[in-house]
């Protein structure tokens, strides 16, 4: 039972990560319909500038530097997704292919720019001492940075829906997910609302980038890749522009991977493309997703 | 004097040239039709108007010049539009809807004017918007169009695929509404023409073969030469 509730508990842990990415990437899609391949680089800027703040206080750092190191580390991320949306997307609107080539481009520059930096190497990530303890749940022992990654991701999605259900910048998203021209029409600038999510997006995954920086023992150029396919992955099965559509998605993508991992070695990754095929087939729109017109 | 002067108005939607120079007034504090057979570029022309669709031209409002503005500052100046497929915000709730639309923080007044003008949406605003009927649907695209101090409201088809009893509803409402704003109305519905409209364009084939008074729709071989359907009756 305890080794039930560890694969069960880690594999929630791994679909949090999942949606620090797919949060932001559903949503800039749902609403400008940009397939965004530049999300990684995101991923990568926040976990390079968590990096740097944690690494100023030495090889480990307390809980609020961490937390600080997230924060800056997401903000950092988010400016970084307002800038690429203001000096490229912006111009590419409804030019899908277009923007799918300079949004890879993107990627592949920072990739360059951050390799040729700091190498591709892993460089350790200064995490708190606690992150190295274990948690009993139930008897197991629940490594305690897994607990850090949950509580970050339903935090994430609680902000989000906050925002979404009580602003008016959160109506205006909602709207412009279902239909941008009417929200145009109704005299209101969608493009604002355009860059407000590619923010947050940016923000979640930058987020997102320090913690993958802590799971994958070490911050490097390179570790936004299986993360992004990841990321694109739950958007589908989640739905495009749901934020709870890719919560559910990538917490079950998480735990089945885990324990198809588990239980049917190495088969994880091959049981979640299985998964993505079945939901492509019996529900193209995603599980929370709506069908467009 | 007029609200809105076309003129030379060319709408191209990918390779299909589809307006091939429009060219009409529209008076201010009057209701125009836009009448001509399916296809023949009425909702274009709307669309067009309102920088839904790129076009080339000349659109002034009360002197403004609309072409090259982009859509939310072309309705910011006044230009209001009831869409002809509804396009109410279906996940949104009756409320939020007309929240989403009102562009004033303070705008109680128009908000009751609107529920005085249809009930069903006061004790409705909380039900998404895409579980109401159609006509209640077409209530809230209308109302939606209606909560701002508006120049000129667009009105395309709004009494499309409704039970006749709701097109008496939504005529009734629009006959109100059109007390006292500058409409642009493209319908079908020839009865509803007759009973609001002050003035008349037809369209064909992506230009403007007349403008003239609502009386020509009481004779049936005018109707039927200008909109190919049977009509005309008094």
């Amino acid at each position: 039972m305890d080794t039930f509730i560890l694969i069960g508990i880690t594999g929630i842990g791994l679909g949090a990560l999942y949606f620090l990415i797919a949060s932001g990437l559903s949503l800039i899609y749902g609403l400008m319909g940009v397939l965004n391949f530049a999300h990684g680089s995101f991923l990568t800027v926040g976990a390079f500038v968590g990096f740097w703040i944690a690494s100023k206080t030495g090889f480990e750092t307390s809980m609020p530097e961490f937390i600080l190191a997230m924060i800056v580390g997401g903000l950092a991320a988010g400016l970084f997704a307002l800038l690429i949306e203001q000096l490229l997307i912006t111009r590419l609107y409804d030019r899908h292919i277009d923007q799918a080539l300079v949004t890879v481009g993107v990627a592949l520059v920072v990739g360059a720019v951050l390799g040729g930096w700091f190498g591709n190497d892993l460089r350790m990530f200064p995490a708190p001492m606690w992150f190295l303890t274990a948690i009993d749940i139930g008897g197991a022992k629940i490594p305690a940075d897994r607990v850090v990654y949950i509580a970050t991701a339903v935090l994430l999605l609680v902000g989000n829906w906050a925002l979404l259900k009580f602003t008016r910048i959160g109506l205006i998203i909602r709207a412009g997910v279902e239909n941008r021209n009417m929200v145009n029409a109704l005299g209101i600038n969608v493009r604002r609302a355009f860059s407000t999510v590619f923010f947050l997006g940016g923000f979640a995954a930058g987020v997102g980038g320090v913690l993958v920086s802590v799971y994958s023992n070490g911050v490097s150029p390179l570790i936004a890749g299986t993360y992004l396919i990841y990321g694109f992955i739950v958007v589908v099965i989640g739905g495009m522009g749901s934020v709870p559509g890719s919560f559910l998605a990538a917490m079950m993508i998480g735990v089945i991977r885990q324990f198809a991992n588990y239980y049917a070695t190495g088969l994880g990754d091959f049981v979640v493309v299985i998964l993505l095929a079945v939901v492509l087939l019996i529900r193209p729109q995603g599980l929370l997703g709506k069908v467009r017109a | 004097m007029n609200a809105l002067v076309i003129r030379d108005l060319h709408v191209k939607i990918n390779e299909s040239h589809i307006l091939h120079g429009v060219n009409f007034d529209v008076p201010s504090h009057k209701v125009t039709a836009l009448l001509g057979r399916n296809g023949v570029g009425k909702s274009t022309t709307l669309k067009g108007i309102l920088g839904l669709y790129s076009s080339t031209g000349s659109v002034q409002l009360n002197g403004q010049e609309l072409i090259g503005m982009p859509t939310y500052k072309i309705a910011q100046s006044g230009v209001a539009y009831v869409p002809e497929d509804r396009e109410i915000f279906s996940t949104l709730s009756v409320r939020e809807n007309l929240a989403l639309a009102s562009r004033s923080k303070t705008n109680n007044a128009a908000f009751e004017s609107i529920y005085e003008l249809f009930p069903e949406l006061k004790t409705r605003a909380i039900q998404l918007a895409g579980s109401l009927s159609g006509g209640q649907q077409q209530m809230v695209a209308i109302a939606r169009a209606m909560l701002n101090t508006n120049e000129i409201l667009l009105v395309d088809e709004p009494t499309k695929g409704l039970a006749p009893k709701l097109v008496t509803e939504v005529a009734d409402a629009l006959a109100k509404v059109a007390e006292a704003t500058t409409m642009l109305l493209v319908e079908q519905n020839l009865a509803l023409v007759k009973r609001i409209a002050h003035h008349v364009v037809v369209m064909d084939q992506g230009r403007v073969i007349f403008q003239g008074e609502p009386e020509n729709l009481d004779d049936p071989s005018w109707v039927h030469q200008m909109l190919g359907v049977s009509g005309g009756h008094k």
